[in-house]
């Protein structure tokens, strides 16, 4: 799964495309939920969000 | 008693009911949870699974509710990426639907492994040259999408709501959730394709085998366009059950119409070439397999030619007719039973591209394989079902799942008779009321 850690792994265009799709879809979850988590506690802390939309 | 987690504005049924009705759905499911044990302790041997039914009622299963859950991924893309704003009022509910049939699938997925504890193996060994890696791959994270997609409605839970965290994550996720719904539109192509890829590869069984676009057979498009088309029927058909059951009407017409036409469309569309599909493999590609179309359809106890005019005909043209055309769409009835069919069709395809390409002789010493699940395998099946249902009446009570529903559904406001019974119902309905509403909405007795 992962280059230099998973012993079966080879360098080839097969395993990058496979895995890049993978950690590229992985990555954008990761990334977009990082951003939503740290901004909601920063609006937290500036007083934002009464709990009425 | 949990008056206070329910939705403002709406009505719902009290909770001994509740209970009641969730006890009922829990039974079965336990039932199910029963099957589902006997098959991790005591092994596959609980199943009717043999040398010719590697694949069975549990991969059918899991390959009908992906494709009926493609009512999200497809919900998603016409909202957030094609601007059809109408379809904010049911998106949500799709979403539900999606997560339901998603964790199923992985549910059965779990089952059938044997060995749901090393499920893992199949990211970190992948096998980059299996289709099913991919849609292991696919399936996974789209799960998670649709996990991010289903937290907002929790996080909007009236109790939830008011902790400031909860509402601002639940409103960052709605401001970028475009970015989500691309990436599951992304992931749903690839797995629902290589699931039909997986029966158009196998030159040995000249039922499932078709021809190529490069790598990809035409089972692979045809599997991701039948459920952008049937999923949406899906979505459609149990928001109409949810309406009967509640006794509410929870979406406007317009929105519904607009959906079914969408999905009328894509339907003819994918029925037509499915239609072509068929034509050219029963001449063409069946036939240079050494194969004529009579084989695939008789000397045998079920599958005959009415499964073919069930597949195409009555779920294929008649749904994709009745939803194109505006009389037959808006008409009520038949929006019914055009939905219904749309849905049963997609579960059609995926019988016929499981178990009857798995049924067929394929040698000349061969006989018909046919199956009969075992009562382990039907209840770990219908134990998604009662999942679903209980997660769909826990949401539906708890979540403000249909945005249109408390304007369809006004609450009348309360005789002075009821009045103080009404006020006195909970504190926190006095703490609710608008504190700068004008003293000429109190009654009398509260002025």
């Amino acid at each position: 799964m992962l280059p230099f850690i998973s012993f079966e792994w080879v360098s080839d265009t097969v395993h990058f495309v496979f895995h890049g799709a993978l950690w590229y879809a992985l990555s954008v979850l990761g990334m977009g939920m990082t951003y939503c988590i740290i901004k909601a506690a920063y609006d937290t802390a500036k007083g934002k969000g009464g709990g009425h939309h | 008693m949990d008056d206070a987690l329910i939705p403002k504005g709406v009505k719902r049924c009290p909770l001994p009911q509740f209970l009641g009705a969730i006890a009922v759905v829990s039974a079965v499911l336990l039932w199910g949870v029963y099957a589902m044990l006997l098959c991790w302790f005591k092994g596959l041997n609980q199943t009717n699974m043999n040398n010719a039914y590697g694949f069975a009622m549990w991969i059918w299963a899991d390959l009908a509710v992906i494709a009926l859950g493609g009512g999200a991924f497809f919900t998603g893309l016409l909202k957030y990426i094609f601007g059809k704003d109408e379809l904010k009022n049911i998106i949500n509910f799709a979403v539900l639907l999606g997560f339901i049939c998603y964790s199923s699938a992985l549910l059965i997925l779990g089952i059938d492994v044997g060995q749901p504890l090393r499920g893992w193996f199949i990211f970190w060994h992948a096998n980059v040259h299996s289709m099913l890696t991919e849609v292991a791959f696919c399936l996974t994270c789209y799960f998670f999408v649709l996990c991010i997609e289903y937290l907002p409605l929790v996080l909007e839970n009236r109790q939830i709501d008011r902790v400031p965290f909860f509402h601002n994550l639940s409103h960052n996720m709605h401001e970028i959730m475009a970015v989500f719904a691309a990436t599951g539109a992304f992931l749903s192509f690839f797995h629902q394709g290589s699931l039909g890829g997986v029966a158009g590869v196998l030159f040995a069984r000249p039922f499932g085998f078709r021809e190529h676009i490069l790598i990809w057979p035409f089972t692979f498009f045809l599997f991701t366009w039948s459920a952008a088309a049937c999923g949406p029927c899906f979505t459609i058909l149990i928001t109409k059950i949810t309406e009967t059951i509640s006794r509410k009407k929870l979406v406007k017409d317009n929105v519904v119409w607009l959906l079914a036409k969408i999905a009328g469309w894509m339907l003819l569309s994918y029925i037509f070439v499915k239609t072509i599909d068929t034509i050219y493999w029963a001449t063409v590609t069946a036939p240079s397999k050494g194969f004529v179309l009579g084989h695939f359809y008789t000397d045998n106890a079920f599958y005959g030619y009415w499964i073919l005019f069930l597949e195409i005909i009555v779920c294929g043209w008649v749904p994709a007719f009745l939803l194109v055309i505006r009389k037959t769409r808006e008409n009520n009835k038949l929006l019914w039973i055009a939905v219904f069919l749309g849905a049963l069709g997609a579960m059609v395809n995926r019988w016929v591209m499981v178990l009857q390409v798995l049924a067929i002789p394929v040698l000349p010493f061969e006989d018909w394989a046919l199956y009969i699940p075992s009562w382990q395998e039907v209840a770990t099946t219908i134990l998604p079902v009662a999942y679903g249902i209980i997660l769909v009446m826990i949401s539906f009570r708890y979540m403000p799942i249909f945005p249109q529903e408390q304007e369809l559904n006004p609450i009348e406001p309360p005789t002075p008779e009821e009045e103080p019974v009404a006020t006195a119902d909970t504190d926190e309905s006095a703490e609710e009321k608008d504190p700068a509403a004008p003293e000429g909405d109190l009654q009398p007795a509260q002025a």
